[in-house]
């Protein structure tokens, strides 16, 4: 089974293995003639103005963080999902929509939380 | 065409030692929290071989614990990580070090 | 499994976590009160009502027979219902005391409490686990809540720095731990603890690894050393009363959830050198390094790892009785903790979590308030294991089963270690009672001005007091149970 593989091996090792020949010959054989203008980073461009590493507003990383965790919760729903449709034949549907209530309602509660702390506020 | 259970297992053991590395090694509190991410994923990965493989599915159920958890424990680190940025303006780790023995 | 049974099967088994449910309502009723009504005074003793609730709940079944819940997730019976109860009255203590201290540095907000509800969740689940997801998701629900609890006092870079380092490491710990359940549920094919015990395939490295890194994060969580490293840092900056429920609760549910593995799923002779290593560098780091040190929450932080090696002193052994006088080492220690940091909440000043105030600028303290001197007194004293307080009872019960099983040589490193322990406990009583105000520089330069003790934390810590002397002096009754739930529990696991 391993021996599937091993046309693949080779190409990712050609490839690899080329494109690193090629710039390591580039950067032995090539001229080098620096100077001031050639250093900047966009030669012949227009000079970037201002740092790039500037600051992010702290409401960003609130936002991204609520993002991930209702983001993630909605996990626990795909498998209810899948298998919504053999409890309801199997005569549970009472039983698997209590269950996902709960769960939404805590999330929701959550989200309420949320709302009223002006977690989603941007305009502070 | 199937992989072998024990190549699953390989990977999972290289990222896990990957993750593990990047927390001995690195001194930026994000990147520590990255490389525990890493960990759990590659512990992920492993659960989700061994259950397929035993076709058992308790280690997937055990997967979307994990998932959760990951992602509410990277709310709350980001957060501690934000916090202990605003006092310090630093998050290398080499650079809190106010307790002592 | 037939799906139309599965819900009703699960509505017959809701009394099993009624506990939980009630801690996990009144939290959310918590958040919502926070969230929607202005008035927040009221929500600790929301809490305190639906725990009150659960303790009743618990005391009830204290004497049911074992057994297991939610398709063997989770077990029942009065094993369960006793490590319920530590844990839910830690939750009371902690939070009756956190209402005048969180007041005093103008941190009261609603969701701490909500918090240290979801936190008594995750023990609640940790504690009766009966399969190694139940043990991942109560052990995680526990840390995320500690975390932030740790970290609340953001303004203070002890504190964001105590929940930094609990928070790396505990993450750190739990990637180990998860790695180790992948392995262990690789060999035997099985999450279930009772069953596990007869699927381990003959000389099978990957269950044996998979155990080793299951331990690496359960010694983390019970601050065990050589993975102690954090638990001085992070309990010298969390907010006091928090700390004392995390030195507390949370190891006595790790510990309960520890024996159930040990006891379910591991019973093998091999772990008990294992353990016994563990036990001993624990006991000696914890005893020698808490000597030197000047800070008392510092100081009960080395203490508390000192006091998990003589638990683990217990588990090493691996008798039934060993197990059964761990199960109430917990308890007597729980009220011996949560006391002490409650007092030195009571005493802090220095506006930054007792981080940076010496034990000297306590000097003559008992003398201004008698009833938090005499206290501590009796922690101190208990914490030594001076007879009869519940301390020295709690030291016997884990001490004697190790004896018996052949483990001499450590529990005489124990009792030496408890020895000189004896030194850094009493002269916080000898500081407390003996030295003067007058003398001591650093007692007269401090402004101090230390939280109001009102009504409710008194009784609280004068019941923590009493209940030493009670436990210490009739303590049988109380080991005969523990010892009851471990025949009863022999017999579940092989039905």
């Amino acid at each position: 089974m391993f021996g599937d593989f091993i046309p693949l091996f080779i190409m990712i090792a050609l490839a690899t293995g080329l494109a690193l020949t090629l710039l390591k010959a580039a950067e032995i054989i090539g001229p080098k003639r620096p100077n001031r203008i050639k250093r900047t980073p966009y030669e012949s461009g227009m000079d970037p103005i201002g740092s790039a590493r500037e600051r992010y507003s702290v409401k960003f990383y609130l936002v991204a963080m609520i993002f991930i965790v209702f983001d993630v919760e909605v996990v626990f729903m795909y498998p209810w999902a899948v298998s919504f449709h053999d409890f309801i034949e199997g005569g549970a549907a009472f039983g698997v929509m209590v269950v996902v209530t709960i769960f939404t309602v805590i999330l929701l509660i959550g989200l309420v939380y949320d709302i009223k702390k002006g977690g989603l506020d941007f305009e502070q | 065409m199937e992989v072998a259970l024990n190549w699953y297992l390989g990977l999972s053991a290289i990222l896990f030692s990957i993750g593990t590395l990047g927390v001995l090694l690195k001194r930026n509190a994000i990147v520590l929290l990255m490389s525990v991410e890493l960990m759990l994923n590659a512990v992920n990965l492993t659960l989700v071989a061994l259950s397929q493989s035993m076709g058992d599915a308790d280690g997937q159920l055990l997967v979307f614990f994990t998932i959760a958890v990951a992602a509410a424990e990277a709310a709350v680190g980001l957060a501690i990580v934000i916090a202990i940025f605003r006092r310090k303006l630093t998050v290398d780790i080499t650079e809190i070090n106010l307790f002592k023995f | 499994m037939d799906l139309s049974q599965a819900f009703s099967t699960m509505a017959a088994d809701l009394p099993a976590i009624f506990s939980m449910s009630v801690v996990t309502v009144a939290g959310l009723v918590m958040i919502l009160q926070e969230s929607l009504s202005e008035n927040d005074r009221p929500i600790p003793w929301i809490g305190v009502g639906a725990l009150a609730v659960a303790v009743v709940w618990e005391l009830v079944h204290l004497g049911d027979p074992a057994g297991t819940a939610f398709f063997e997730s989770i077990r029942t019976g009065g094993f369960a219902s006793y490590i319920n109860l530590i844990v839910l009255g830690s939750g009371i203590v902690t939070i009756i005391l956190s209402v005048p201290y969180l007041d005093h540095i103008k941190h009261a907000y609603g969701e701490v409490y909500a918090m240290i509800m979801f936190a008594t969740v995750g023990m609640l689940m940790l504690g009766t686990a009966n399969s190694l997801v139940s043990i991942f998701v109560g052990l995680e629900t526990m840390s995320v809540c500690l975390y932030v609890l740790t970290g609340l006092i953001r303004e203070d870079e002890g504190s964001v720095e105590s929940a930094l380092k609990y928070f790396l490491l505990g993450a750190f710990s739990t990637g180990f731990f998860l790695y180790g359940i992948a392995l262990m549920y690789g060999a035997t094919g099985t999450m279930y603890l009772p069953e596990m015990q007869g699927a381990v395939p003959e000389g099978s490295i990957m269950f044996w690894a998979g155990v080793a890194l299951f331990l690496i994060g359960f010694l983390f969580k019970v601050s065990a050393a050589p993975f102690h490293m954090w638990t001085p840092d992070v309990y010298q900056g969390a907010p006091t009363p928090l700390t004392g429920y995390m030195s507390t609760a949370s190891k006595a549910a790790a510990f309960a959830s520890l024996i159930l593995v040990l006891f379910y799923a591991l019973p093998d002779e091999r772990w008990s050198l294992v353990l016994s290593a563990v036990a001993l560098v624990t006991m000696i780091i914890g005893n020698v390094l808490a000597v030197s040190q000047d800070n008392v929450k510092r100081m009960l932080a080395y203490s508390s790892i000192a006091h998990a090696g003589y638990v683990l002193v217990a588990l090493a052994a691996g008798t039934t009785e060993a197990y059964a006088g761990a199960m109430f080492y917990l308890l007597i220690y729980a009220i011996m903790n949560l006391g002490a940091f409650g007092v030195m909440a009571m005493l802090e000043w220095d506006g930054k979590e007792g981080r940076v105030q010496s034990l000297d600028s306590l000097a003559g303290i008992g003398h201004e308030k008698p009833l938090l001197g005499v206290a501590m007194g009796v922690f101190m004293f208990s914490l030594t294991g001076f007879p009869p307080l519940g301390g020295f009872m709690g030291k016997y019960a884990v001490f004697a089963p190790a004896v018996d099983a052949g483990l001499t040589w450590l529990v005489l490193i124990g009792v030496l270690m408890s020895a000189i322990s004896a030194y850094y406990y009493l002269r916080v009583v000898v500081v407390f009672w003996l030295a003067d105000a007058e003398d001591t520089p650093e007692a007269q330069a401090a402004s101090r001005s230390f939280v109001f003790a009102g009504i409710p934390v008194k009784a609280t810590i004068a019941l923590c007091a009493v209940a030493l002397v009670v436990l210490g002096v009739y303590s049988g009754g109380l080991l005969e149970m523990t010892f009851g739930f471990f025949e009863e529990g022999m017999m579940a696991a092989t039905p």
